[in-house]
This record gives C-alpha cells, sequence and structure tokens, in this order.
C-alpha cells in the first residue's frame, strides 16, 4: 500500500511536469472543454427564453446553471485513455508497460487525479464568471453538496473504468476510432451533455438510465440542480455503485483477455 | 558455395552449453508461431478478403534449446526476420510460446509474475520507455518507486550509471532534445536502475555512431562484471559481439543453427584470408597465387584459400620483390554473412 502511494505521488510529479511543458496546448484544451458547454448553454436558454422562460422543469437559470456544473463534471470525468491506448500499443510503449511490476492502469489513474487537480481551479473560476455573466439560477442545500462529492467520485471512477476497458479494443482491433465514435455518440446522447435528460423523451430517458452513461454525467450534475430528491440521489449513488462493481469486473476481464491476446500476437 | 563449412556439418558444430549449471535461462523446444493475414494486389482480391481472409502460419521460432549459466554474455545473431526479437519477447514475458518451454530465474516468463519483472530488464534499441517530454531523471524517479528500490540503493546506482554512462548533464534535459546516443545512454540506465540479474538486449547499439557504440559496449562489459548479470544481447554490429561475447547463439528462419564459441564459428566459417603485399607497383599479373581483390601504389590485396596461405605466402615472397607483407582474416562481418547464407533450410 505504501509502495502505491509512493507510485501515485511520483506518477502526480511526472503528470505535473509534463503538463508544463506544454502550456499552450493546456490552454487550447481547456478553451474546448469551457466552449462545447456554453454552445448548448446558449442554445437551450434561447429556446427556453422563446418558449416563454420553461422547458418542462428547466426554466432558463437553471439550463445555465445545468451547463455550467455539467461542464465541471465534465472535467473531472473526462478521460483520455482511448485516443491513447492504440499509439502506446503501436509505439511499443504498451511492452515496457508489461515489463514493469505494477499495473498500468495507476499510472492513469494518477495522470487523470494530477491534471485534474491542475485544471479544474481555473475552470472553477470561469464557470463562476459564467455563471454571473449568465444568470444562473442556483440554490444549494446541505445534503446535495454532501451527496455530491461521492456521485461525482462514483462517476469519474465508471467513466474512467468503462473507458479504459472499452480503449483496450486497441488489442484486437487497429480500428479504434470507430468504437470511439460510436461511444460518444452514445455519451452525447444518454448522459445528459447535450441536454438534460429529464426534457427529453421518457423512451430516452429510460434507455440512458439502464445503461451506464447518464451515471457518469447527468446524475451528479442533476443531483446538485436540485432536480432529484433526497431518496433519487441515494438510489442513483447504489446504482453507482452497482456500475462501479460492473465496471472494475470488466476492466480486469477485458485486461486479462486483452494481454493473452497481445502476447498471442506481439507488436 | 565455397570449400568445407556448408550445410550438414554445422549441426554437429554444437558445442552443447545447454547443459549449464544451474542455469539463468533455460530453452527448451521453444516455439513461435504468427498467423498472418495475407494481401493479395488489385481490387478483386481486396473484395474478396473482406469475407475471406487468407491466413498462413509463420513458424518465427522454431524449436530452439538452449541455456545460459549466471553471468554468461551470449551474442545472439541471425539476419532481420530470423526470430531473435520474438525469442527475446517470450523470454521477458511479452509473448506466449505456441511450443516448448522457457524459464529465466526459475520463473516462467509469460506468467509475468512480479517477482520475475524486478529481476529481468528488455532494452530495445528501436523503441523507448522515457518519457518523452521531461526529463530523464523523472523517468528514473518513476522507475524507483515501480520497482520499490530503496532509497539509498538507487542513489548509489544511479551515481554508478551516470558515471559509466556520462549522464551527467543529460539528467536533466527534456528527452525530446536529447541526440540518439544520449537517449540510448538513458535508456539503458532506466533499464538498469533495479540492477536487473538478467538482461536482454535487442540491438542496443543500433543507429549509434562508433564512438558511441564502443562507449555502450565498454558499459555493458563493466554491468557484467561488476553484478555479475547475465546478458542476451542481439546486435548486428558484430564489433559488439566480438568484443562482448565469447559464446554465441546463431539461428536463422526460427532454428537454430550454432550455439558455441565465436571464435571457433568464426574458424570454421573462415575459407579464406586476405594477403597483402607492397611490390613496387601494380604491373605485375598476380592472379596466378590467388584472386587480386585491388591493387594500389603496388600495394596488392589478394585472397587465397585459407589452407594454401602458408604455401603461397612462400611462393609469393621468393618470386618477388616483396617490400613488405600482411596476412590477414577476413572482417567478422564477411564470416557471419556466409554463416547465413550458406545454410538454407
Amino acid at each position: 500500500m505504501k509502495a502505491l502511494f509512493q507510485l501515485y505521488i511520483q506518477q502526480f510529479k511526472t503528470t505535473f511536469a509534463t503538463m508544463f511543458q506544454y502550456r499552450a496546448s493546456l490552454i487550447i484544451w481547456m478553451i474546448g472543454q469551457v466552449l462545447e458547454p456554453l454552445v448548448y448553454l446558449i442554445v437551450w436558454s434561447t429556446v427556453s427564453n422563446s418558449n416563454g422562460g420553461n422547458i418542462g422543469s428547466y426554466n432558463t437559470g437553471a439550463f445555465v446553471s445545468y451547463f455550467i456544473i455539467l461542464m465541471l463534471v465534465n472535467q473531472v470525468t473526462y478521460t483520455w485513455v482511448m485516443f491513447d491506448y492504440e499509439y502506446r500499443i503501436r509505439q511499443g510503449f504498451l511492452s515496457f508497460a508489461l515489463l514493469k511490476p505494477v499495473h498500468p492502469i495507476h499510472a492513469d489513474i494518477a495522470d487523470n487525479l494530477m491534471s485534474k487537480a491542475i485544471t479544474l481551479p481555473i475552470l472553477t473560476v470561469i464557470a463562476v464568471i459564467l455563471a454571473l455573466s449568465f444568470h444562473a439560477s442556483l440554490t444549494l442545500t446541505s445534503w446535495r453538496i454532501i451527496l455530491f462529492i461521492p456521485g461525482l467520485l462514483l462517476a469519474f471512477g465508471i467513466r474512467f473504468l468503462l473507458e479504459w476497458t472499452l480503449a483496450q479494443a486497441a488489442f484486437w482491433t487497429t480500428r479504434v476510432s470507430a468504437i470511439n465514435q460510436i461511444y460518444f455518440f452514445f455519451l452525447l446522447f444518454l448522459s445528459g451533455q447535450i441536454a438534460p435528460l429529464s426534457i427529453l423523451p421518457s423512451a430516452i430517458q429510460i434507455t440512458a438510465k439502464i445503461l451506464p452513461f447518464y451515471w457518469m454525467m447527468g446524475f451528479p450534475t442533476e443531483l446538485l440542480l436540485g432536480k432529484v430528491t433526497l431518496a433519487s440521489a441515494l438510489f442513483g449513488i447504489g446504482v453507482q455503485a452497482v456500475w462501479l462493481t460492473i465496471a472494475v469486473w470488466l476492466v480486469r476481464v477485458v485486461w486479462r483477455l486483452g494481454v493473452r491476446a497481445y502476447a498471442a500476437v506481439g507488436q | 558455395m565455397a570449400d568445407g563449412n556448408s550445410v550438414k556439418p554445422l549441426s554437429s558444430y554444437h558445442t552443447v552449453k545447454s547443459a549449464a549449471i544451474n542455469p539463468v535461462v533455460q530453452i527448451q523446444g521453444l516455439s513461435k508461431t504468427y498467423i498472418v493475414n495475407e494481401q493479395e494486389a488489385g481490387a478483386k482480391a481486396t473484395i474478396r478478403s473482406i469475407i475471406h481472409r487468407k491466413k498462413t502460419q509463420v513458424a518465427a521460432v522454431d524449436d530452439i534449446t538452449f541455456s545460459m549459466a549466471p553471468g554468461e554474455i551470449v551474442g545472439f545473431l541471425g539476419p532481420n526476420g530470423a526470430g531473435k526479437t520474438t525469442t527475446l519477447k517470450m523470454l521477458s514475458g511479452l509473448l506466449y510460446p505456441t511450443r516448448g518451454n522457457a524459464v529465466v530465474l526459475g520463473h516462467i516468463p509469460w506468467k509475468r509474475e512480479k517477482s520475475f519483472l524486478r529481476q529481468i530488464t528488455l532494452v530495445m534499441g528501436q523503441r523507448n520507455q522515457l518519457v518523452w517530454d521531461i526529463a530523464p531523471i523523472h523517468s528514473f524517479e518513476l522507475n524507483r518507486v515501480i520497482y520499490r528500490i530503496p532509497l539509498d540503493d538507487y542513489r548509489s546506482i544511479l551515481k554508478e550509471l551516470t558515471e559509466l554512462l556520462e549522464l551527467g548533464p543529460l539528467l536533466t534535459k527534456p528527452v525530446r532534445n536529447l541526440s540518439l546516443g544520449e537517449r540510448m545512454k538513458c535508456e539503458i540506465a532506466a533499464a538498469l536502475l533495479h540492477r536487473p540479474q538478467v538482461v536482454f538486449l535487442d540491438e542496443p547499439t543500433i543507429g549509434l555512431d562508433v564512438t558511441m557504440q564502443r562507449r555502450i559496449r565498454a558499459f555493458i562489459a563493466e554491468y557484467n562484471k561488476r553484478f555479475g548479470a547475465t546478458v542476451l544481447m542481439t546486435s548486428h554490429y558484430m564489433a559488439d559481439v566480438a568484443a562482448l561475447c565469447r559464446r554465441v547463439v546463431v539461428i536463422h528462419h526460427g532454428h537454430l543453427l550454432f550455439d558455441g564459441e565465436l571464435a571457433f564459428l568464426l574458424q570454421k566459417f573462415t575459407s579464406h584470408k586476405t594477403i597483402i603485399i607492397q611490390l613496387g607497383e601494380c604491373q605485375a599479373d598476380l592472379n596466378v597465387y590467388g584472386e587480386v581483390l585491388a591493387c594500389e601504389d603496388g600495394r596488392y590485396t589478394l585472397r587465397v584459400p585459407k589452407a594454401d596461405t602458408a604455401r603461397i605466402t612462400e611462393r609469393l615472397l621468393a618470386d618477388l620483390p616483396v617490400v613488405d607483407l600482411l596476412v590477414e582474416d577476413p572482417p567478422i562481418e564477411e564470416v557471419i554473412d556466409r554463416v547465413f547464407t550458406e545454410w538454407n533450410p
């Protein structure tokens, strides 16, 4: 355990050093993180205004708050491993990772945590500025803030592990980008990224809640926004815990099979 | 084919090293077959391949058996595609074999047990493990915690490696700003921080200039001496092999061709010698003595059958006004090339 802790600390330092090597790309990347929810925010508040100020249970101020919280939730849960894996395999980095007496997922977890610790404060400042400029309406209660934290962490855990699982498709195919596109299509519609789930048709809502997507982004966002009752919030965290367990199991099984496939074929 | 050493006698050259006492590396009938999709030219063939892919089996490594004693440096030779890298990957646990067994330090490599991985390393000359954007020292620190190297040990080995490889100023420069040779030195250091007992080196000097090759070579010898590590290395530079390895294992098309002393191999496969004589000018026709390879300012280079060297030398001295005479073995590259080309399974 102590060794693992030291490993994380060292990986934090490595990520820290790496991120500051490319300050410009870091800023460009963060602008991208802000722009996408900003577009949805403007579109939906315009639609809401022209609709007399309300769509379903969302008024204009709630839309603004939703997309600003979503931006922060996306920032915390976002991973880049799906874009990275094929490159790692082709360039032989994975071989070096396999030669080491530690599971390569730890490096990714640490890498994610550190880069988020660096970017989150900046995005939080941006979020506050956006909230003031677009007149967000948000009333926070203590239980929502308390439950939001495990909800957010579980969302990160699920999304990270599922994306890590999917990334391993690179063990079997070199056409990973097609898989990524399908995944991001589902994520866009079913996670609440394009619109709050509760204003979408009920068929989509049910699908999204059966699948893991809503629990990776929409749920913690709606929880903090106050669109979820205490009972639903607790139930939701339970569902997240189940998905996390499934994701842990999946990542392990697929890793075992993937390494076997890799070791059979080689690169 | 020239005289003497051809295909058949080759297998009889095998000196049985497999019976090394307490072997560190032991390989028995190791084989690896890849299944490869065949791609034919033309649109029709491409469309056909969507439905039915033609697959062929390629035996990259076929029934290889040898072993290595503790502290031994063995050169692993073969032309491109002979199966060297595949073998090294199996021995370091990156590939499962199709058949056969291997035991390295008492472990089956492809089980990839942590206690095994902590004792070995694989350096691949064409691949790198260092984090590209930052200084090597960060990657070294990362390896320190990954391999759980106690801080004192880490400091002392880092100091040693820094001295031996002259890493000093390189440690804090971003890897992307290092030259190929500098990067290779750092790669090797990163791979050896945990003082592995078994070191697999796959073309560690590839692409490096002669000076850097020599430095890396000297370092490998020193590391082997200092830590008693067992080293299996491939290299296309015969100077590496000649300097470091008394014993070589030669493979070709996945088959083991030879396992024994390099000197023995060279002797067996050296069919010719080169005689260099200095005469007044390049007027004489010396083809009666041997094949004239070159003549410059009266300095003739003759290729003669090894067995006739003494007789021809004598005749040359008796017949001609020889100012100077030199008898040389052919370059080692030429000999190894003969080993490869004359053996066609």
